[in-house]
């Protein structure tokens, strides 16, 4: 019970310290959560969208697998990753190994098909809501598909947040393709596990905690914009 | 409501894409070595010294000693440096490296519960103590991960003369970590395990565990350092991942890592010098 | 556009007849009333006249074949659906799905509100708006391409007599303008207010139909007469 208590003491104190090297990873974790959620965005969101208005034949087998893979295993996507991006690979001559940008196409990976599963759950039960409004006053499917998106900003921008939770609290993508290296591809999660891996708690739990006030700082954030969209717009 | 989200996002991206460390736009070259290396701390102290020396960033990426030499078959690293002397060797003769070079060498400890059910603790051999642990069948961790301390772990079974394949038991717990990792399970089990000194020194999870048997030869531990063979992975940056490796092995490089110390003990003895090493 | 012509027209679903063989022709000018108990089938015959759904049998025809471009015919729904945006927005993509350009859209788009009674609340979330001031909405955004017909299925139904008032008043003066009105009802004082032509639907099957001063005054089919007399829900 001593350890804890001196764990979390150092914890704070480096916290309110304001280290250096605390930053330089929460930055670099913020960087690269950040930037895999809006590839995601990119791609996941018109893909729910059109999943959830188009109708052709394979649209609910495509569903399933859309719906099977958010549970991809971080580590799984990570070596698949590796192994692309490893010069013996097929992407090798891209020298994106060990870098930022190799952690960013692993999370990309890990997060599209969340962000595409849950977009198209959330456009499809309002295109029910919709659909004869919208087909009555002449949209398409693209076109109904497009209002839908912005008309569900508020679930979607929820949606968003939860990618970018995910993306962040993982370690095995990361860990595998970025190599945890110093200053380069070092971020909270893998930090925390290296800190660990060397008995050093109270760092490991300094940058626990602020990990995990981050995660819950931005479901807050979540919720509070959906009470407020809710109100102001109905 | 939207503009503010808009702005917020915003206002987030900029200080992200600053603080964020410019890693591209340094040149690096990249060296595969072990956890327990990366643990020590070590690298932290030495490379600041050649970065500023030279402006070329060292990136060291940290696994286990056979998958460190696997990552550079595959040309994923310019450097290799583990301690697994047959290992390295293989991996020069199997056109992987261009040569191997002595840097320097640690040692091993053998480390134990203070109760030391095997009574092994002051003793000055090594082989002695191994047989002790199994004729009582203590706990035993052992890193299992086919890194060097593990190979070097398994040899010193076989010099004592036990087949640890046929004669481990529930005894003998193959953990498959790291060597952080591993003192974390033996300290949790109140097992005897094998560790280098420089994780040691530096762990802080210690419970009942203490040094019981140092000093033996045989628990000495040799660096070597190669050059990832340029003419197999063209690659490799060849002149940089060479000046890294000339100024290890040089006069500056072999103080920097006898400066390097822990609770003022040195943890790694240079010897780049030692032709036989 | 006009005449609607309905050939033995069917509509199953599940095993179930809903709409069977009916067939009628409406023309420009009287305001048509589709009337009948609940269960008849009224509000399937509406979106099936409008196209949003496709007959099992027979043929539905609108003059010169082409009755689906946007905005060329409108419906308002019993329940309105608004986007999460203003209420001059929601008229606004109405219009810009017909045709009209932005700059044109924000004009018609005020003048109808204006029309309405809407013209305050131009800027407030569409879907904050009360009840009766959300279906007034509707009407406005449905009239504003100024469509040949509006068809409204039970428009007032979950509105108070209030509201009820306003929206009957908005249709005469859409009708006025020259637009064909085609409205479902089940309530007898309402068809009665507005009924022009009335057909009477009974369990998927047209009953009867008549201008509406002969179907209230006397009724040629016993359903229609205890419909009637009954009030039946």
């Amino acid at each position: 019970m001593n350890d804890l208590g001196l764990a979390f003491a150092t914890a704070f104190a480096l916290i309110a310290g304001i280290d250096s090297k605390l930053i330089e990873i929460v930055a670099l974790s913020l960087k690269v959560s950040l930037t895999a959620v809006a590839i995601s965005a990119l791609i996941g969101l018109p893909l729910g969208a059109l999943l959830a208005v188009a109708r052709f034949r394979g649209r609910q087998a495509l569903i399933v697998l859309l719906n099977a893979l958010m549970g991809l295993p971080p580590v799984v996507v990570g070596l698949l990753v590796y192994l692309l991006l490893s010069r013996a690979g097929p992407l090798g001559s891209l020298g994106i190994l060990f870098t930022p940008a190799a952690m960013i196409v692993a999370q990309s990976i890990l997060i599209t098909p969340i962000i595409a599963a849950l977009s198209r759950q959330s456009i499809e039960d309002a295109w029910h809501e919709y659909e004869e409004q919208l087909r009555s006053l002449g949209a398409g499917r693209l076109r109904a598909s497009l209002t839908l998106l912005w008309d569900t900003r508020f679930s979607l921008m929820t949606i968003l947040l939860a990618g970018f939770g995910r993306a962040a609290a993982e370690v095995g993508a990361v860990m595998i393709v970025g190599g945890n290296i110093d200053g380069v591809t070092r971020v909270m999660t893998t930090a925390i596990a290296l800190e660990t891996s060397k008995g050093d708690l109270p760092l490991a739990l300094g940058l626990g905690i602020v990990l995990v006030v981050l995660v819950v700082m931005l479901n807050a954030a979540a919720s509070l914009i959906r009470e407020a969209a809710l109100r102001r717009y109905g | 409501m939207k503009n503010g989200i808009t702005a917020a996002a915003i206002a987030l991206a900029i200080p992200i894409t600053v603080l964020a460390p410019a890693s591209s736009a340094q040149q690096f070259i990249t060296v595969a070595s072990t956890t327990s290396t990366e643990q020590s701390g070590l690298f932290r102290h030495i490379l600041p010294i050649f970065e500023k020396k030279t402006g070329m960033q060292v990136r060291v990426v940290a696994l286990g000693t056979g998958q460190a030499l696997d990552m550079a078959r595959r040309g994923d690293a310019d450097v290799v440096l583990v301690h697994a002397r047959a290992a390295e060797e293989k991996f020069v003769a199997e056109g992987h490296g261009l040569k191997r070079l002595p840097v320097m060498y640690n040692d091993f400890v053998l480390i134990g519960p203070k109760a030391d059910p095997a009574k092994i603790a002051g003793g000055k051999d090594i082989l002695k103590a191994l047989r002790g642990i199994r004729d009582v069948k203590a706990p035993f961790v052992s890193r299992g991960d086919r890194s060097g301390t593990h190979m070097a772990e398994l040899a010193l079974w076989k010099e004592a003369g036990v087949d640890i394949v046929s004669e481990k038991g529930a005894w003998y717990r193959d953990t498959g970590q790291g060597m952080g990792p591993a003192l974390n399970s033996a300290s949790a089990m109140n097992a005897y395990i094998l560790a280098d000194r420089g994780t040691w020194i530096s762990f802080r999870n210690r419970g009942d565990l203490a040094v019981l048997v140092e000093g033996d030869r045989r628990l000495f531990n040799q660096y070597g350092v190669i050059l990832v063979n340029p003419r197999k992975h063209p690659h490799v940056k060849r002149e940089m991942a060479q000046a890294f490796i000339d100024w290890i092995v040089s006069p500056e490089g072999q103080k920097a890592i006898a400066d390097y110390k822990i609770g003022g003990e040195q943890l790694f003895f240079p010897n780049a010098g030692d032709a036989g090493a | 556009m006009l005449p609607l012509a309905l050939r033995q027209v069917s509509y199953a679903v599940g095993g179930r007849t809903i709409i069977d063989r009916v067939s009628f022709e409406i023309d420009a000018g009287p305001r048509t009333i589709i009337l009948g108990p609940n269960g008849a089938g009224k509000s399937v015959l509406m979106r099936l006249c409008h196209g949003l759904l496709r007959p099992s049998a027979g043929e539905i025809a609108w003059r010169g074949g082409n009755g689906a471009r946007p905005g060329r015919q409108s419906m308002v729904f019993q329940r309105p659906i608004m986007l999460r945006r203003s209420a001059l927005g929601n008229v606004v993509y109405g219009l810009r799905l017909a045709g009209f350009s932005a700059r044109e859209s924000e004009l018609r788009a005020r003048d109808v509100l204006e029309a309405v009674g809407l013209e305050r609340q131009s800027e407030h979330p569409a879907r904050t708006l009360s009840g009766g001031e959300q279906q007034r909405l509707a009407l406005a955004r449905a009239w504003a391409p100024g469509p040949e017909v509006l068809f409204l299925d039970e428009p007032t139904a979950n509105l108070d007599p209030g509201s009820t008032r306003d929206i009957e008043s908005i249709i005469g003066a859409i009708h006025a303008t020259g637009t064909k009105i085609i409205m479902t009802t089940h309530n007898l004082g309402q068809a009665r207010r507005l009924g022009d032509d009335v057909l009477f639907l009974s369990e998927g099957r047209l009953v009867e139909r008549a201008p509406g001063e002969t179907f209230f005054r006397q009724p040629a089919t016993p359903e229609a007469a205890a419909f009637i007399r009954d009030e039946m829900p």
